[in-house]
């Protein structure tokens, strides 16, 4: 398998030359990572190429690395940037290879990269879901509708500073007779707090019962 | 001639045959679809945010929730992706009980599919047999994990424990006499392997007796054959996975091309369609649980010769024995220390990947080194099957819409996360 991929490496390496930004090859998956004005052209590329054949897009979500590595990030403007990725997983039926493919959008405050949806039809919900939940925009995209939460719904609630408990609760008003809106009442609360240990704290081949 | 301009219908949330909480915005010309805009979400709970909020263990019975039709089965990659970063390797005995159990969970999510897609357009007799079969895979799935929906049986590192020697009985009260009782019991006498096993054999005299209800059967042909046609080259286009896929004629399967944990040693066949319409997809899961019928008896035959452990034996992602924990200061400490604190996985990223009995189900995920993901993403089969429902239903009438529904086999616990 491995051989397999240093194949697909090679090929990437020579295919995207100047364009790479990174590319690894670890645990049998490849990591493309590229910049996002190459990045249409590159997912084009990636799909169309005789030695590559990307015919599928199987998954396309958006990651926020702004408390990456962090456990005690309080001002969120001090954490990771650029802090917004689309992450893409492809996949070759001919070559039966996988690739991941990852673009960082450049801006914080405004989040864009290209859509893969004129390339992969596959990408239109996806990118929907990467709007709605991290506020990433897709240039090009001709219908960038929220699609998992609330009609009218206000923020992106995967963004690492959105709290897990949100902002408002429904309830029904017997009064107004009628669903209503609240600011929420539960507490925030966190059993087992996260931890980043020194490197190599849990390492496995120290467990050997 | 009075002007005649389209019209907008609302079908759901509370349709009985979107089969959950689908709305559906449906532009028609007269009976004919011009658009469809389906809208998801109303079961959003936001699953991957809390996994990050939850440790690795804590998170896996949220997959169990997924898909509350195939349970065991949604577990799995979840398991593969945290073992694949922690980078253990399974014990060959738990490799077969999963796989055993995820062909399991498959029968039983095609049997969910057929049942409730035969019952929507109109063969009302088909769910009442296939909830019959469904029952008894139930059972072994509460024999083995102690709940018959959300088992959190697969752990990183094998399963939680060993298949029992006893099947739980049947007991005699004022709705079942003695007799009823003993039918009921006879195939529960021995081990679950032995109730696996006759189960085996019982199901394809009743995959039989379902083709007799529906293959032949000139209502169903004529409300599935030529409906929701997809081309080869347009399912690859829509990401569509497994009998979505395969019964538009491409014969992709995980378990053949990219096999994990021990499909390469096991004979099945994948079936195909030709024509990638409703009536193709339906013959291949009909095919498909034959197959999976296969795969679960070469299972019971290897378990039962081979014994040995299910679990690592490794203290740091698996729970160290009662007693050990009991007498030794060591155990004792990492007792303590994996329910409090959890498994700690190294920093990096992996997408598993497994054939589910919808497609491709996967689990991307990061981890930045601490007790908890980083991120987890689903990549949900049913999700992208119901994203082509525009492209699939443009044309057909609206009672075809229903078809097409029934045969993407969506479960919103799925579809909106």
């Amino acid at each position: 398998m491995s051989v397999k991929l240093e194949r697909l490496c090679q090929h990437l390496n020579e295919i995207f030359t100047g364009r790479i930004q990174s590319l690894t090859l670890s645990g049998g998956e490849v990591t493309l990572e590229v910049a996002a004005p190459d990045y249409f052209e590159v997912a084009r590329t990636l799909r169309d190429h005789p030695e590559l054949r990307f015919e599928q897009l199987l998954d396309l979500c958006g990651v926020d690395y702004v408390t990456y590595g962090r456990t005690d990030l309080v001002d969120f403007s001090a954490g990771r940037s650029p802090r917004f990725a689309a992450v893409s997983h492809l996949l070759s039926l001919t070559h039966n290879w996988r690739l991941r493919l990852r673009v960082f959008a450049p801006d914080d405050a405004f989040p864009v990269v290209a859509s893969l949806s004129p390339l992969w039809s596959s990408a239109n919900w996806f990118e929907r879901e990467a709007f709605d939940l991290f506020g990433i925009m897709f240039e090009g995209h001709d219908d960038l509708r929220r699609i998992l939460t609330d009609y009218g719904f206000v923020g992106h609630p995967f963004r690492k500073d959105f709290p897990v408990h949100g902002y408002v609760e429904m309830r029904y008003d017997p009064e107004q007779r009628r669903v209503v809106y609240q600011p929420v009442t539960i507490e925030p609360r966190e059993v087992t707090p996260r931890i980043i240990r020194e490197e190599n704290y849990g390492k496995v081949s120290d467990g050997r019962g | 001639m009075a002007e005649i301009k389209n019209y907008t219908v609302n079908m759901g949330p509370q349709h009985p045959a979107t089969h959950g909480v689908l709305r559906l915005v449906l532009e028609l010309d007269g009976e004919v679809v011009v658009r469809a805009d389906p809208h998801i979400g109303l079961l959003h709970r936001a699953t991957e945010k809390l996994m990050e909020h939850r440790t690795w263990v804590q998170s896996l019975p949220y997959m169990d929730r997924m898909d509350y039709t195939s349970m065991f089965i949604n577990e799995h990659p979840f398991c593969l992706a945290v073992e694949r970063l922690l980078g253990i390797e399974v014990p060959i005995r738990a490799q077969y009980i999963r796989v055993m159990f995820d062909e399991l969970t498959r029968i039983f999510h095609h049997l969910f599919n057929l049942g409730t897609h035969a019952l929507d357009i109109g063969a009302m007799a088909m769910v009442l047999y296939t909830f019959r079969e469904r029952e008894d895979i139930l059972d072994m799935l509460e024999a083995v994990s102690g709940a018959r929906m959300h088992g959190a049986y697969y752990r990183p590192g094998g399963v939680y424990r060993d298949l029992p020697d006893s099947m739980p009985k049947y007991t005699v009260n004022k709705f079942k006499n003695e007799k009823t009782v003993r039918e009921l019991n006879a195939a529960r006498e021995g081990s679950l392997l032995d109730f696996i096993e006759d189960f085996t054999t019982r199901l394809p005299r009743y995959l039989d007796e379902y083709e007799t209800l529906l293959t032949g059967n000139r209502i169903w042909k004529q409300r599935t054959v030529g409906i929701g046609v997809v081309s080869p080259e347009r399912a690859l286009q829509l990401g569509f996975t497994g009998p979505m896929l395969r019964g538009s004629g491409i014969a992709w399967d995980l378990r053949k091309k990219q096999p994990y944990m021990v499909y390469d040693r096991l004979d099945f066949d994948i079936p195909v369609g030709a024509n990638g319409d409703c009536y193709d997809r339906y013959l291949v899961r009909m095919e498909e649980m034959r197959q999976s019928n296969r795969i679960v008896k070469q299972c019971v035959d290897w378990l039962r010769k081979n014994p040995g452990p299910v679990m690592v034996d490794n203290l740091k992602v698996a729970p160290p024995k009662r007693e050990k924990m009991k007498a030794s200061m060591e155990e004792l400490i990492h007792h303590f220390k994996l329910f409090t604190e959890g498994i700690h996985v190294p920093p990096g990223e992996t997408y598993a990947a497994i054939e589910h009995a919808k497609g491709e189900l996967g689990v991307y995920m990061i981890s930045d080194g601490a007790n908890k993901p980083y991120r987890v993403k689903v990549r949900s089969p049913a999700f992208q099957n119901l994203s082509a429902m525009d492209e699939m239903a443009r044309g057909h009438m609206i009672a075809d819409v229903v078809t097409i529904i029934g045969t993407m086999d969506i479960v919103f616990g799925e579809v909106d996360r």
